[in-house]
C-alpha cells in the first residue's frame, strides 16, 4: 500500500507535464509567457487553461516564438514580477541569446524544461543536447529522475533562483517522464505557497521611488567584474541549493542534495548519470549487489552549479567510474558531464579512479537492463586491471561500422 | 522486472483510446493502493495508425523507465491489427492476450500461433455499442483486463472510475452509466 511522506500529502496519478503544471498552479507566478513545443506542450496548455478558468491570477502572455517567450519573461522579471516560461529542444535553442541576457541581468526567471533532442535530423524524443548546450549560460540547472522529483524541484527552484539572483531551469526527460503517468505525492496549495513565499526583488524597474538602469553598456572598465560576479553567484548558489533542500526536507520530508548516492559509499564500480535513466541503473545495481558485486550509482541532480569538490570526495574511493552523457559534444574532446567530473576529480588531486566516457540514449534510444550490466562488467575488468580503460568515447547501442 | 511487477501492452489504432485506456487503468489501479506507470509509445500519433501504450503495476515503487518488451498481458482493441502488427512479440508461455473480437479463442489462437490457454476474447465493440452507443472499445477492454489479471479489486476500480468520470462528464450522466456498464459487462463476458 502506498503511503505519503508528508502527513498532509495527497497521492495522485499524473504525467510529468501534468505535475509541472500543477506545481505552477500552486506557485502561481505573476507572469507566464510561453510558446508550446513538443514534448512540453501540455505544461503550457494546462497552465494557460488554469489562467483562462480563473484558477490562478497569473498573467499568461501568448507569444509568437520562444525568443519572444523568454524576452517577455525577462521584461516581466525586470519589472519586478515572478516570471516563468517553459520550453524544449528547438525552443530553448531559439531562446539562446536571451538566456545570457537573463543571467547577465541577474533575473531569477524559472524555466520548466522538457529535455528533447535537437535538429537536424528532426527528433522529438529525449536526450540532453538542448540543456547541455545551455550549460554555460549562467542558468542554474536541476534535473529530475521522475515526476515526483520534477514536482519537488519546481517548488525548490523558485527559492534557489530568487536567493541566488540567477535564472534557473528544472529539466525532465521528454516523453519518458513528461508523458509517463506515475504516482506523485502533492502537497497542499497553502503549504507550497508558504514554502515558496512571496517574491521580493531587491531592485525592480517599476519601483518608481528607486529608479535604476538595467542592461546598460559595460565596457572594459567594469564588464569583467560583472561577469566575474555572475560566475561567483553560480558558485555561491551551491550553499543556497543545500539550504533550500534542508528546509524542504524539514517541511515535506523528502531529501535532496546536489546528487543522489545509490549504494555508492562502498562501491568499487560506479555509474554517474543524469535524469530518468538513473532508475534503470538502480534496478541493475540492486541485482548486482545481490550477486555480491559492489556496484553503485551517483545521479546528478544539480548540474549547474556543478558540485565539484563534493563530487570528487564522493567518487574518490571508486576504482572505476563510467560517466554517462546523454548528449555528445561534437568537439573532438569529451562530452560535458564527463569533462566536468574528470576536471573535478583531477583539480581535487584525486587521480586514482579510472574514468570512462560513454554516450548513450541520443534521440530517445533506450539504455536499460543488459546494456547497463555490460557497462558494469567493463568497469569490473578495468577496476581489477584485467582491461585497460578506453581513452575515447564509447557509444552505447549504436550501429557503426 | 521484479516477480511482483505486472506489465501490460495495449494495441490500438490512433483515435481508439489505447492511451486513454492505459492512463485510466493506471489511475484507477493506483486508487486501490498500488504503484503504477502508464505511458504511450513515444513519438508522433496519427489517426488510424497502429499505436501502443503501456502499464506497469507493482506493490513496490517502480524505478525503471524503459519500454516494455516482455509484457504479461497484451490487450488488442482492434482485431485487424493481428494482420499487420506483431502483437505477440515478447510474450512468454505465461503471457496472456485479450482480444476485442467476435471470434472464438481457438480461432484467434490459430491466427496468432500461440496456445489457446493464453487467449481471452470479448466482443468489446458490441458491448460498447450496446452500453455507450459508440464503438469505443477501450473502457470495456479495461473490464476484461481486470478480470483476466484477477488479483485487482474490481469494486475499488469501478468506484474510482465512477468518481473520475462523474467529475469529467457531470453534465452527461448517461456517459458515466454507459461506461461503467460496459466495464462490468466485459468483466463478466470475457472468456478463455
Amino acid at each position: 500500500m502506498i503511503k505519503t511522506v508528508y502527513s498532509k500529502g495527497n497521492l495522485v496519478a499524473k504525467t510529468g507535464n501534468e505535475i509541472i503544471a500543477e506545481a505552477l498552479r500552486q506557485i502561481e507566478p505573476d507572469v507566464m509567457a510561453a510558446y508550446p513545443i513538443t514534448p512540453a506542450t501540455e505544461i503550457v496548455q494546462i497552465f494557460s487553461q488554469f489562467v483562462a478558468d480563473g484558477i490562478v491570477k497569473s498573467e499568461y502572455v501568448a507569444v509568437e516564438s520562444e525568443h519572444s517567450a523568454i524576452s517577455a519573461t525577462i521584461a516581466a522579471s525586470a519589472a519586478g514580477a515572478r516570471a516563468i516560461t517553459s520550453t524544449s529542444s528547438q525552443g530553448l535553442c531559439l531562446m539562446w541569446e536571451m538566456l545570457y541576457i537573463a543571467s547577465g541581468l541577474r533575473l531569477p526567471i524559472i524555466l520548466a524544461e522538457v529535455n528533447r533532442a535537437i535538429s537536424a535530423p528532426i527528433n522529438i524524443n529525449a536526450d540532453h543536447s538542448d540543456t547541455m548546450g545551455a550549460r554555460d549560460s549562467g542558468w542554474i540547472q536541476i534535473y529530475s529522475e521522475n515526476s515526483q522529483e520534477a514536482y519537488d524541484n519546481m517548488i525548490q527552484i523558485i527559492r534557489i533562483a530568487e536567493e541566488a539572483k540567477l535564472p534557473a531551469l528544472v529539466a525532465m526527460d521528454g516523453f519518458i517522464t513528461s508523458h509517463c503517468m506515475e504516482v506523485v505525492e502533492i502537497y497542499p496549495d497553502a503549504d507550497v505557497k508558504a514554502f515558496v513565499g512571496e517574491y521580493k526583488p531587491e531592485r525592480y524597474l517599476l519601483d518608481v521611488r528607486r529608479p535604476y538602469t538595467l542592461g546598460s553598456i559595460d565596457l572594459q572598465d567594469y564588464y569583467f567584474e560583472h561577469r566575474y560576479q555572475l560566475a561567483q553567484a553560480m558558485r555561491d548558489a551551491r550553499d543556497i541549493v543545500l539550504d533550500v533542500a534542508e528546509e524542504f526536507k524539514k517541511t515535506f520530508g523528502r531529501e535532496y542534495s546536489f546528487y543522489e548516492k545509490y549504494m555508492l559509499d562502498d562501491a568499487e564500480v560506479a555509474i554517474v548519470i543524469i535524469g530518468s535513466t538513473a532508475g534503470n541503473v538502480k534496478a541493475v545495481v540492486k541485482e548486482l549487489r545481490e550477486k555480491g558485486i559492489k556496484a553503485g550509482l551517483l545521479k546528478i541532480r544539480v548540474y549547474r552549479p556543478f558540485p565539484t569538490e563534493q563530487i570528487a570526495k564522493d567518487l574518490a574511493h571508486v576504482k572505476a567510474i563510467a560517466v554517462m552523457d546523454r548528449s555528445d559534444s561534437c568537439s573532438g574532446a569529451f562530452p560535458p558531464v564527463y569533462s566536468d567530473v574528470v576536471a573535478s576529480l583531477y583539480s581535487s588531486g584525486i587521480l586514482n579512479p579510472k574514468i570512462l566516457s560513454y554516450v548513450y540514449g541520443i534521440g530517445g534510444r533506450e539504455f536499460c537492463g543488459e546494456q547497463i550490466v555490460n557497462v558494469y562488467e567493463t568497469l569490473g575488468k578495468v577496476a581489477s586491471g584485467l582491461e585497460k580503460p578506453s581513452n575515447r568515447i564509447e557509444y552505447i547501442n549504436i550501429r557503426i561500422e | 522486472m521484479s516477480a511482483k511487477m505486472i506489465e501490460i501492452r495495449w494495441h490500438g489504432r490512433g483515435g481508439q483510446g489505447a492511451k486513454t485506456a492505459a492512463l485510466l487503468f493506471a489511475e484507477t489501479v493506483m486508487a486501490t493502493g498500488m504503484y503504477i506507470q502508464a505511458f504511450p509509445e513515444y513519438g508522433p500519433e496519427r489517426m488510424g495508425a497502429p499505436v501502443q501504450s503501456f502499464n506497469r503495476i507493482s506493490e513496490d515503487p517502480i524505478v525503471i523507465h524503459s519500454g516494455i518488451k516482455n509484457p504479461n498481458y497484451v490487450v488488442i482493441l482492434d482485431s485487424s491489427l493481428m494482420e499487420s502488427v506483431p502483437i505477440t512479440d515478447g510474450i512468454d508461455k505465461t503471457g496472456k492476450v485479450i482480444v476485442n473480437t467476435s471470434l472464438s479463442t481457438s480461432e484467434i489462437a490459430e491466427r496468432l500461433d500461440i496456445d489457446t490457454s493464453q487467449i481471452y476474447v470479448v466482443n468489446a465493440s458490441k458491448i460498447a455499442l450496446e452500453t455507450i452507443g459508440k464503438d469505443i472499445p477501450n473502457t470495456p477492454m479495461l473490464g476484461a483486463l481486470l478480470k483476466v489479471i484477477g488479483t485487482l479489486d474490481i469494486n475499488g476500480v469501478l468506484k474510482d472510475i465512477n468518481f473520475k468520470l462523474m467529475a469529467k462528464f457531470r453534465h452527461k450522466p448517461g456517459i458515466v452509466e454507459g461506461n461503467l456498464a460496459s466495464i462490468k459487462m466485459a468483466f463478466d463476458k470475457v472468456k478463455n
